[in-house]
């Protein structure tokens, strides 16, 4: 598709909507000068006009499939025949999930902790250098890069080269330089999740040490002075006073990357491809739904297992909203 | 006072640490789409930082380049191609004695020819009897290379490959999916704050809730949905619009609570005023809302925009995989995965991919980092 084209699509896909906002309630807007009141009616008709297009987006594009994904779970391959809980009795035989569920968690324990624990550490070191802010940029920058483009960057510290070559990856040169062996570290089983991982905490320290950042600032200054001139030592205040203040800032970042990485997907796919045992919930998914033509049946399975990792935290949201509705 | 002079550079020591552990891997990514392609697959991008030794191979010129002088016959030329700033040490005629002879030392072949070398390439190779073979000898030289940069990547990357087309289709994909959202989403956050209407609260919990769900929740129905409506209707089931739409929906419920939170911490009073005056909720919107919205459009805008642009999965689900169609990200996923060793397309097509972001992130990064702070939670 050439230039022009590509943006002319662009430009009429936004128009329709702006179009469609402004004529109707333009025409609305005429109506009920006309009849110079408003009736009950036409009021109706406004709330109609402001939320139609987000609530059919919505339930196309969410409410429904979550029905239709739980549905399509007791369903066969391609949906049509009802099989009860076979898709559920495979996915508990089969080694592939088994193995994802497995490196799911160890994704779930690691990157969220280590995210968390980097950033606050960073936010905490960052805040009392005068070079703080050029820091924090620099760590917080991997957030705006795509997943995929930090597994090209991280090509180049992973790169296996036979021993005796030249190694163009920074890990190998490195430990070849003190004498050992190169290692082709994406292909080791077990070890390569923490060398994936090792990615994804790249990345999420970033958001983590923002939000503390801005956290931080909410710490009373003269607590921290009065801590001090009793002589307590950074350390004690980091632990004693920092972290106790932070403690729900942490949950809340916790929480955020959790969701994150339950989900996580491309750098996997991007690097391994779910091979030498590195697999995922989300992978395994991808790739029944085209697998042998598809499998609707086995897909839907793997998105529900997802699903119900993020359930407590629903439900927790949920909770809270009701508690700040009360007041 | 002393005390708090150490542990402030034991914590610029552990930051100093911590960034450059974090700035590494993409400054080598950085360098290396500026090395020539050839040395890309055969050195660590490191070693371009610092004047290296290298060892090469050349051949000299054969007896077409011959001259007579004053009895003997020379063949004069460089060894290299092209100035490239190395610098030549030594030199030798055998593979077995590669650093045999200085520079400017002359050397002496079975056949009694005699050949000097500077330290710039420039060779004489000197004879008494005419030369008769159409190659010339090998030299083995041992040179010092300085750090040399390139942009012919870039070049050759963004005309050829499909890096281009895929940066537009990007584009294409990115742009529309980040202001519909927007659009729809402050109408309905609107809505959502200053209308009174049945089923208000439910709406709003359905939105809370909807913020978690992972998207693959959504991936098989909203497929089996664009496959049959393409099916009834003749068109191809993966289209922009498609796509558009998709992205709309998993960023709906993040995009509409965070500007319901904005616009619910707007004075109340202006509203109040306005409706007072007679304005309808639309003049309302668009004359006090719209207006008072722009940083946190801005907060938002940046968000979604960054996760359209660097998303795979939507992509890769709701497009084809094809020239017209296909995205940055699924095209760097595909170079990865070939074996080619595209050294050079890869990285440079990698850096490509993340200068929108960079840019975003350095010119605006306040509002992106307002915006996370205002608590991204996206399923």
């Amino acid at each position: 598709m050439s230039v022009f084209n590509l943006f002319f699509i662009v430009f009429l896909g936004i128009l329709v909507f702006i179009l469609y906002f402004h004529i109707s309630n333009s025409v609305l807007d005429y109506l009920e000068k006309k009849n110079n009141r408003r009736y009950n009616f036409e009021n109706s008709i406004r709330v109609i006009i402001f939320i139609a297009p987000a609530f059919i987006v919505l339930f196309i594009f969410i409410l429904y499939p979550v029905f239709e994904t739980v549905r399509l779970s007791f369903y066969d391959k391609f949906g049509r025949e009802f099989v009860g809980l076979y898709n559920y009795k495979w996915a508990i035989n089969d080694p592939e999930f088994q193995r994802s569920i497995l490196n799911n968690l160890g994704w779930l324990l690691i990157v969220p902790t280590l995210s968390t624990f980097f950033g606050l550490v960073i936010a905490n070191l960052a805040d009392k250098v005068w070079w703080g802010s050029i820091a924090k940029s620099i760590i917080f920058m991997p957030m705006a890069i795509s997943f995929v483009g930090a597994g090209v960057i991280w090509k180049f510290i992973y790169e296996y080269r036979g021993p005796g070559d030249t190694q163009i990856g920074l890990l190998n040169a490195i430990i070849v330089s003190f004498g050992y062996e190169p290692q082709a570290w994406l292909t080791i089983p077990i070890w390569n999740n923490i060398f994936l991982m090792a990615i994804m905490i790249w990345i999420q320290t970033g958001l983590a040490l923002v939000i503390f950042s801005a956290a931080l600032r909410g710490i009373p200054k003269e607590t921290l002075e009065a801590a001090r001139i009793d002589g307590a030592s950074e350390l004690k205040i980091f632990f004693s006073i920092i972290i106790p203040y932070l403690e729900q800032t942490i949950l809340v970042i916790w929480t955020l990357i959790t969701i994150i990485v339950l989900r996580i997907f491309d750098i996997i796919f991007a690097m391994t491809n779910g091979e030498w045992q590195t697999g995922v919930l989300a992978n395994l998914m991808y790739d029944w739904m085209f697998r042998g033509g598809g499998d609707s049946g086995r897909g839907s399975v793997l998105a529900i297992v997802i699903m119900i990792g993020v359930i407590p935290i629903l439900a927790w949201n949920l909770y809270k909203h009701r508690q700040e509705q009360k007041i | 006072m002393k005390k708090i002079n150490i542990s402030s550079f034991f914590s610029q020591l552990l930051l100093m640490f911590f960034v450059i552990l974090w700035i590494i891997p993409t400054f080598g990514l950085f360098i290396s789409s500026l090395r020539d392609k050839d040395l890309l697959a055969i050195s660590g991008w490191w070693t371009s930082l610092t004047t290296t030794k290298v060892n090469e191979i050349h051949r000299m010129a054969g007896m077409e380049e011959q001259i007579n002088e004053d009895g003997f016959f020379l063949i004069k030329g460089n060894l290299f191609e092209y100035n490239t700033g190395k610098k030549i040490q030594s030199f030798g005629i055998t593979s077995k004695n590669i650093n045999e002879f200085a520079v400017n030392e002359i050397a002496t072949f079975k056949d009694n020819s005699q050949v000097t070398v500077n330290e710039n390439g420039v060779y004489i190779w000197k004879s008494q009897q005419e030369f008769s073979k159409k190659k010339g000898k090998r030299l083995f030289i041992t040179a010092l290379s300085p750090p040399s940069f390139t942009f012919d990547n870039y070049k050759e990357v963004l005309f050829k490959e499909g890096i281009g087309q895929a940066f537009l289709n990007t584009t294409a994909v990115a742009l529309p999916s980040t202001l519909i959202p927007l659009i729809i989403c402050s109408f309905f956050a609107y809505a959502l704050t200053w209308m009174k209407f049945y089923g208000r609260d439910t709406l709003l919990a359905v939105i809370i809730a909807s913020l978690v769900v992972p998207l693959q929740m959504s991936l098989i129905p909203i497929l089996t949905i664009y496959n049959d409506f393409g099916a009834l209707f003749g068109v191809a089931a993966k289209s922009y619009p498609g796509v558009w739409m998709a992205h709309t929906g998993f960023g709906l419920a993040s995009t509409t609570f965070l500007l319901r939170n904005f616009i619910k911490s707007l004075p109340n009073e202006m509203m109040e005023a306005a409706k007072v005056d007679g304005a309808s909720h639309y003049d309302i919107f668009i004359r006090i809302i719209l207006p008072l919205s722009v940083p946190a459009f801005a907060s938002i805008f940046i968000l979604q925009f960054l996760w359209c642009w660097n998303d795979l999965l939507v992509g890769l689900v709701f497009l084809d995989q094809v020239p017209s169609e296909i995205i940055l990200t699924a095209k760097l996923k595909e170079l990865l995965g070939s074996r080619g060793e595209n050294w050079e397309i890869l990285t440079t097509g990698a850096f490509v991919s993340m200068t929108v972001p960079l840019f975003i992130f350095f010119a605006l990064q306040r509002y992106f980092i307002r915006g996370l702070v205002a608590g991204s939670v996206k399923g």
